[in-house]
């Protein structure tokens, strides 16, 4: 059924790694300062978000002199698409199979 | 019709069959898993289930379901969380001048520990809206 690696869900399903991965989509390359500011959580547990988001490819970084710049990599979100993928090509299958049924429920 | 993206997934389907029968397969065990997969669901809101088939490589086969609208002849809905990721299914029927409009739809993708169908959440589905835009620039 499904081959899918769960790390893109497991990185996503928390929500200040969705925020962080939305913000870096949005605004582009950031460090972790300007990440950190006014997201009311501390730069070390910050940083500690951002390398769950690296891990399953979702961001990549970049050393500037003494500061890291992050930059969000949306090829990251493929494993989400084919798992939509999947699911329309199982429920085409089944939906079909149904409408046999139904066929032979009318002899 | 068919409309694949991010944030759900719909097919709609006019079938030349009557409400009650299209009613029956989709609600009946024993129909289910003709079409569908071996079950033991109950048209019974809160009721529970799974659906099984045959565990594959990265899948155990094994799909966690609880039902959260029956409306005969109308609705049915239940959730569908396998791996770790929860969704809901729904079922729509309505009756056409040749038989039935099935609408099927699944939505609410997300992580299953986060499951939470009544709203509430931050999220999850405001991000996958979000998303669809940056998934259609990777093509």
């Amino acid at each position: 059924m499904l081959a899918i690696s769960g790390t893109v869900f497991t990185a996503l399903a928390d929500p200040t790694r969705r925020a962080l991965f939305e913000r870096l989509s949005r605004e582009g390359e950031l460090t972790v300062r300007l990440l950190t500011n006014n997201s009311g959580v501390s730069q070390p547990a910050v940083s500690k978000h951002l390398g769950v988001l690296k891990h399953a490819g979702l961001v990549r970084s970049k050393h500037k002199g003494r500061q890291t710049h992050y930059r969000a990599r949306p090829r990251g979100l493929t494993p989400l698409v084919d798992w939509m993928n999947y699911y329309s090509r199982f429920w085409h299958d089944r939906i079909d199979r149904l409408e046999d049924l139904l066929k032979r429920m009318d002899q | 019709m068919t409309t694949a993206t991010t944030r759900s997934l719909v097919i709609e389907k006019e079938m030349p069959h009557p409400l009650e029968r299209v009613w029956r397969a989709l609600t009946q065990g024993s129909l289910m898993k003709e079409w569908l997969m071996d079950n033991d669901f109950q048209p019974v809101v809160g009721h529970r289930f799974n659906f099984r088939s045959t565990p594959a490589p990265n899948w155990n086969g094994v799909v966690d379901c609880e039902v959260l609208a029956v409306e005969p002849n109308k609705k049915l809905s239940y959730s569908w969380c396998s791996m770790g990721l929860a969704s809901v299914v729904s079922w729509t029927l309505s009756a056409t001048a040749h038989g039935t409009l099935l609408r099927f739809e699944q939505t609410g993708f997300g992580p299953g520990q986060e499951a939470n169908y009544n709203g509430a959440k931050y999220g999850w589905q405001k991000f996958i809206g979000g998303m669809e835009r940056v998934v259609a620039g990777l093509k």
